[in-house]
């Protein structure tokens, strides 16, 4: 088990699905903060999740506008041109001034930690894509099964 | 308060097992903090982190967490890790007779 008798974790795997930046950094700040704690910690990235990782993406992904309650903006004005990129972008300003890296940075320095990076092998083929479509802190691209098998003992974590 | 013993002297920690008060650290406790916390024995690198933790609790009032340490004490993060397993800004500020890191980050 992933605890031991004080009930104290030990490893984490976090499964990220979401491609928004309030999908994808909750994930990242646990992953991260699991690691400052010393426990061990997988990142698994599937479906839009993969946006994170994906080298040419990882860099515009952006707060969800429309459809997103916690906005507090009616839809319709979500959905103007140029809104989702406004609101990123002061989400963005307020995240350096708490010391929240951009994605890139902080996939780099979650890997640094010793954390690993792995990426959803349904998801990747049906987004046609290949490992070198990914950043290089990506490990592998595994089956859900390898995914099981490489959490033994871990907390999984849905996001 | 708690009292712990470091080489026969006694002082006083928190609930962290951190020094409750910085009054009662020097470069000796530090290095015995250093073995019990399992980092051994301290090099040039390991003092390079922990001055810079103490420099910048001074100034903002808490230590750092491992992204500020990533960007600015010098020592990069596989670095960090390398030289304070398992949870470098904890250990580290431990060993600098400072409070636990209150950032997330």
């Amino acid at each position: 088990m992933s605890e031991n008798n004080n009930g104290e974790i030990k490893k984490v795997s976090i499964i990220v699905s979401k491609g928004s930046l309030e999908g994808i950094y909750p994930a990242l700040i646990m992953a991260n903060g699991a690691r400052m704690e010393g426990i061990e910690a997988t990142l698994f990235f599937t479906f839009f999740g993969l946006d994170a990782i994906i080298d040419k993406r990882m860099d515009k992904v952006k707060v969800a506008t429309v459809g997103n309650p916690g906005m507090h903006i009616p839809t319709f004005i979500g959905a103007i041109p140029g809104m989702s990129a406004f609101a990123t972008s002061q989400m963005k300003k307020e995240m350096e001034a708490l010391d929240i890296p951009p994605i890139r940075e902080f996939i780099e320095m979650i890997h640094d930690t010793g954390a690993d990076i792995f990426a959803c092998k349904a998801t990747v083929d049906m987004f046609h894509l290949k490992k070198e479509d990914f950043c290089e802190q990506v490990d592998e691209i595994i089956s859900v099964g390898q995914f099981y098998e490489k959490s033994a003992g871990a907390e999984i974590i849905f996001t | 308060m708690a009292t712990k013993q470091f080489n026969g002297r006694a002082v006083e920690v928190d609930a962290d097992g951190h020094l409750a008060d910085r009054v009662d650290w020097d470069e000796a406790l530090a290095g015995v903090i250093a073995e019990e916390a399992g980092v051994g024995e301290l090099n040039d690198r390991h003092w390079l982190v922990i001055n810079f933790m103490r420099k910048v609790f001074d100034e903002t009032g808490d230590a750092p967490s491992i992204r500020r340490l990533t960007k600015e004490s010098g020592v990069p993060t596989k670095e960090l890790y390398a030289l304070f397993p398992k949870g470098p800004a904890k250990k580290a500020a431990m060993i600098a007779g400072l409070p636990k890191p209150t950032g997330c980050i």
